[in-house]
């Protein structure tokens, strides 16, 4: 028996809130980034299930552009990272406003 | 349809171990574990080629990378928790609810929309041109119909190069902070009793 279409766009939009959920509530910015991986991830899934739903490779291109993507930002996002822990010796959020205008 | 199920159980679970671990080594570890399910999900999609980047690029390189930065940070930068001044305790249940009942409501409006799956071709797919999925099926989309966003990719990617140099390349010695740390640093490498 096939799964539906349906189950996987669910699955996608639970791993979704739960990055959400990581985003919003956690403090630590490299597990704030590791939800951001796992939005991405959940729009991937999204993505992949469409193009197997609809036999087209449009949705499989996507998923390759948003991975390279997501490695830039993470690239660039733990760069921040790095840079603000070197100049303020602190990783927490609340505490961090040199990026205050 | 049961290895669905499974892989649905365990991705769910350890992205929720992502989100909740209490260091965040073990996060990484658990996202790992999330991404190589993820892979096999592909797998069962037809998607052969993204399950393969999904394990090298993911795993390989953008985990790589969270740890270095962790090892670099000295590990465990601190305990953090669901702080009560940035999520009040009442919201964590609440949010459970509220990803369940996004997935239920989007699963009854996909199930209404789209048309079914159809049957898969993974077993004949590995190796086989012009059959969906296939690398080479994928490869042939992406270099003729999709030829320029393939190419944006690389710009992409060469202005995330440059901005990481420009950003942390700096040959400077580092600067003394302007102001103090607003709490004193715990002493990270020696474990919390």
């Amino acid at each position: 028996m096939q799964v539906a279409v349906a189950n996987y766009i669910a699955l996608s939009a639970i791993i979704f809130m739960i990055g959400v959920g990581g985003v919003v509530a956690r403090r630590n910015p490299l597990i704030m980034l590791m939800g951001i991986e796992l939005m991405w991830n959940a729009a991937n899934l999204a993505f992949i299930a469409y193009a197997k739903a609809y036999m087209s490779n449009a949705g499989h291109v996507f998923a390759f552009l948003v991975i390279t993507v997501a490695a830039a930002e993470a690239a660039i996002g733990l760069a921040i990272i790095v840079i603000v822990f070197r100049r303020a010796e602190n990783v927490d959020v609340d505490d961090v406003a040199v990026l205050k205008g | 349809m049961i290895t669905f199920w499974i892989l649905a159980v365990l991705i769910v679970a350890s992205a929720v171990f992502v989100v909740s671990a209490s260091r965040p080594v073990y996060s990484v570890l658990g996202l790992l574990l999330n991404f190589l399910l993820l892979a096999m999900m592909y797998l069962t999609l037809d998607a052969e080629f993204l399950a393969v980047i999904q394990v090298v690029v993911y795993s390989g390189a953008i985990l790589m990378l969270f740890l270095f930065v962790i090892a670099l940070l000295s590990s465990g930068v601190r305990q953090f928790s669901v702080g009560p001044n940035r999520l009040p305790r009442i919201l964590a249940p609440l949010s459970v609810f509220g990803a369940l009942a996004l997935g239920g409501l989007l699963f009854v409006i996909v199930q209404s929309v789209t048309p079914s799956l159809p049957q898969s071709t993974a077993a004949s797919a590995a190796g086989n041109a012009n059959v969906f999925g296939s690398v080479a099926d994928f490869g042939q989309a992406l270099f003729t119909t999709y030829l320029l966003p393939f190419e944006a990719t690389a710009f992409v990617l060469m202005i995330a190069v440059i901005g990481v140099i420009a950003l942390a390349g700096d040959v400077d010695p580092p600067r003394p902070p302007r102001r103090k740390p607003l709490r004193k640093r715990e002493p990270i490498l020696k474990e919390r009793s």
